[in-house]
């Protein structure tokens, strides 16, 4: 096993030069704040440009399955710089859950090269909330011939995707099924999600035509693998949440003037700012971790993906909720962008495995078990 | 040039075979072959090399069984007298100090808090006067580690109490073995003497001890700071290499200790000992490939809260056990024995570790001006002169 390389290469400092050049013409605050209210919660030609012009829905899918070719390390980094904008777009659903099930499940399957070169969107549909370790989920039953019926609540980029990759319970056990959003049976409502920017739906399935995928083993197998690479990588947008939190607040706090003196001068601020930007210093280290662990499919990848999310979940949460704090009365309103920050950060925490869950992942990982009864 | 290393080590091996030569003649030869400190000038211990190449070197000579300076002992002379030296110090100064600093047979310690002046060190009140060729010094410092067993002393002191405190203060270099200096041993709450007391009463100083220039002592002393910051938690550490490997260590033995509360404190522990652990091996691979990040000064605050976090935990883990203290007989230390000695120990030293060596408080600080760039809280003392401050 090799030294983790926990640096940005230039290959990747590049890569996030274009993305953060593309969400910066293309997705001000005003314009995400304006759509969390409209009736299209994503934007679609924001997303084109991500996914077809940089090329960024199959980047670390290898080239011979029609992908970039690059590593997770890559795409890690296109999450942080989502996370920093809160971009409304389906890149969890699609280019790394979704993609990640699909790799791992059957990457000779047309489909995949398809959802890399983003001519089709897909998700994974779970709750957003499930954990890698759970179980395989048994809300939706397979009947023999691949016609499935049930229901998954809360899953994230449902909205949008023109296919879904859906866990059931068929005759000969567990399995991965392909349905296409338009087929008959097939219901997809919207909820009222906490986060804005990422809106969950729930999805009914009455005897809907699925393609089988996967089966067995591979599919339990398959799907947990999507789920720990997805946990590891959203340490990567929590991480891109947590640095716009702490640096917006710095640049208020160093023009906001109270009691004839810069607020940034009070050293009770300073502090807090200085304690926030140590756990920064080291979540970004954590998120690298998992990130080049998952890339180079370490034996550690395990216990660098329940750190990273032990650490970067809540890190995002106090970052955000310290940006409204700091901002004042500002801060509670809904024109100033720091609230979809906090509900971006609070859904993140939940999404994938709490804190709280992989800390006792980790327990059992690195050998720290609880008292016995 | 790390072939060039290579054979200087090679042939430093062949003339001074480890094994029968005396410990002190081997030290002396490596630093006469430039292998001591390979980043200082020809002449002084180094080869003026890149210092990333000292690690080879290092392996190198330890491979072959070669003694080492002991480089704990003497982390005062290494870490703070040395650059300063370098950097400010004259040409006779330099070679008259540097070689036995570096083999161990001078130790140095550090003459700059005062019981008036700790984290505010530019208030010192030790006042320097001149007499004759020289200065007459007279004042009290505080805790001095090593002064004890200190020959030479890096000593700040008060050149002019007209002007505002940071601009009339001097850097000199003291003689510990001088008449008027008295060190007493200062005992923490510990029960042990780390550190000491040192009265200075009519100290004579030639001025060519003297470091940089008359009032210039302020610019000298920040050299020797950014330098103690640089060597506290710098060294890569494998995963549970700290504090929390002693705590996991018990936690694993003594399964009839385990409450489910401690184990929650434990596992987020856990958690921010490797989290801060993988931030210091980012920070050296930062170094490593010149991109010094400011995460250095963090790295002393993340150490400080995690040491006192665990060793607190480690006490209650043990529960009566953790009544009892091993040792308090006054003993005098050459250096701190973390893993030496018992949970009550462990966890009375580490409060410490975030008043040494620059206050967790000040670390903020300076992250949140030098890093954040926030703004400076006002001050009023900058332009006053010293005498005239309320004390």
């Amino acid at each position: 096993m090799s030294a983790p390389d926990l640096l940005y290469s230039e290959i990747e400092e590049e890569l996030r030069a274009s993305v953060r050049d593309l969400l910066t013409d293309r997705c001000p605050p005003s314009a995400v704040l304006a759509r969390c209210e409209g009736p299209s919660p994503y934007d679609p030609a924001l997303w084109r440009g991500l996914a077809v012009e940089l090329g960024v829905a199959g980047l670390h899918v290898p080239e011979e399955y029609g992908g970039a070719g690059a590593s997770l390390r890559e795409t890690a980094v296109v999450l942080e710089e989502l996370g920093r904008r809160v971009a409304p777009v389906p890149f969890l659903g699609s280019a790394v859950l979704a993609t990640g099930l699909l790799l791992a499940a059957c990457p000779q399957d047309p489909l995949l090269a398809e959802v890399a070169a983003g001519a089709r969107t897909v998700t994974l549909a779970v709750p957003l909330s499930t954990a890698p370790g759970a179980g395989f989920p048994g809300t939706v039953r397979a009947a023999a011939g691949g016609r499935l019926s049930g229901r998954v609540t809360s899953v994230a980029d449902a909205l949008t995707a023109e296919l879904l990759l859906v866990p059931a319970e068929g005759p000969d056990g567990p399995a991965l099924y392909a349905v296409e959003a338009s087929a008959a049976g097939l219901g997809v409502a919207r909820r009222t999600s906490l986060d804005l920017t990422r809106p969950l739906a729930d999805v009914t399935l009455n005897e809907v035509p699925g393609r089988r995928l996967a089966e067995g083993g591979p599919a339990v197998r398959a799907l947990r693998q999507a789920l720990t690479t997805g946990a590891g990588l959203l340490a990567s947008e929590q991480l891109g949440v947590a640095e716009w939190c702490l640096s917006t607040t710095v640049e208020y706090l160093k023009e906001r003037r109270q009691f004839a003196r810069r607020l940034g001068s009070f050293q009770a601020l300073k502090h807090r700012l200085a304690d926030l930007w140590l756990e920064t210093v080291g979540a970004r280290a954590a998120a690298r971790y998992a990130a080049d662990t998952l890339a180079a499919g370490g034996p550690d990848a395990e216990v660098a993906v329940a750190l990273a999310q032990a650490h970067c979940g809540a890190l995002a949460v106090r970052a955000a909720e310290e940006c409204v704090q700091l901002h004042g009365g500002i801060g509670m309103t809904w024109e100033h962008p720091a609230h979809l920050y906090l509900k971006r950060a609070k859904a993140d925490q939940l999404a994938l495995g709490t804190p709280g869950h992989h800390r006792a992942a980790l327990a059992g990982l690195v050998d720290l078990p609880g008292p016995v009864g | 040039m790390e072939a060039e290393l290579r054979e200087r080590v090679r042939r430093l091996l062949a003339d001074h075979d480890p094994a029968g030569t005396d410990r002190l003649d081997f030290l002396r030869a490596r630093f006469d072959a430039g292998l001591a400190w390979v980043h200082f000038p020809p002449g002084l211990g180094g080869l003026g090399a890149p210092r990333a190449l000292q690690a080879l070197v290092d392996a190198e000579l330890e491979a072959a069984g070669a003694p080492d300076n002991d480089p704990r002992r003497i982390g005062i002379g290494l870490g703070m007298a040395a650059p300063t030296l370098l950097r400010y110090g004259t040409e006779e100064q330099k070679q008259r100090f540097l070689r036995p600093l570096w083999t161990g047979e001078e130790v140095w310690c550090q003459l700059f808090s005062e019981p008036g002046a700790g984290s505010d060190l530019a208030a010192l009140a030790t006042r320097a006067v001149p007499e004759g060729d020289g200065w007459r010094v007279d004042g009290q410092k505080v805790w001095t580690s090593t002064a004890h067993t200190a020959r030479w002393a890096i000593l700040i002191a008060r050149t002019d109490p007209d002007l505002p405190k940071h601009r009339g203060i001097t850097y000199f270099v003291c003689d510990m073995t001088d008449p008027g200096v008295e060190v007493r041993p200062l005992r923490q709450l510990t029960g042990e003497a780390e550190f000491n007391e040192v009265f200075l009463t009519g100290v004579r100083i030639p001025d060519t001890h003297r470091l940089g220039g008359v009032g210039e002592g302020w610019q000298v002393a920040q050299t020797t700071l950014n330098n103690e910051r640089v060597a506290i938690g710098g060294q890569a550490m494998p995963r549970e290499g700290g504090m929390v490997g002693v705590v996991a260590a018990t936690w694993r033995e003594r399964p009839e200790l385990r409450t489910h509360e401690l184990h929650q404190r434990l596992l987020k522990a856990w958690v921010d000992a490797e989290v801060a652990r993988l931030a210091g091996e980012r920070l050296r691979q930062q170094l490593a490939v010149g991109q010094p990040g400011p995460e250095g000064a963090a790295m002393k605050l993340a150490f400080a809260r995690l040491a006192q976090e665990l060793s607190g935990l480690e006490v209650e883990l043990l529960g009566e056990e953790g009544l009892a203290y091993d040792d308090w007989t006054m003993r005098r230390p050459e250096t701190v024995d973390f893993n030496g000695r018992q949970a009550g120990y462990r966890y009375l030293r580490a409060k410490g570790n975030s008043i040494e060596g620059g206050t967790s408080e000040i670390l903020r600080n300076i992250i949140a001006e030098r890093v954040l760039g926030l703004p400076a809280e006002p001050r009023t003392d900058k332009d006053m002169p010293w005498k005239e401050l309320p004390r």
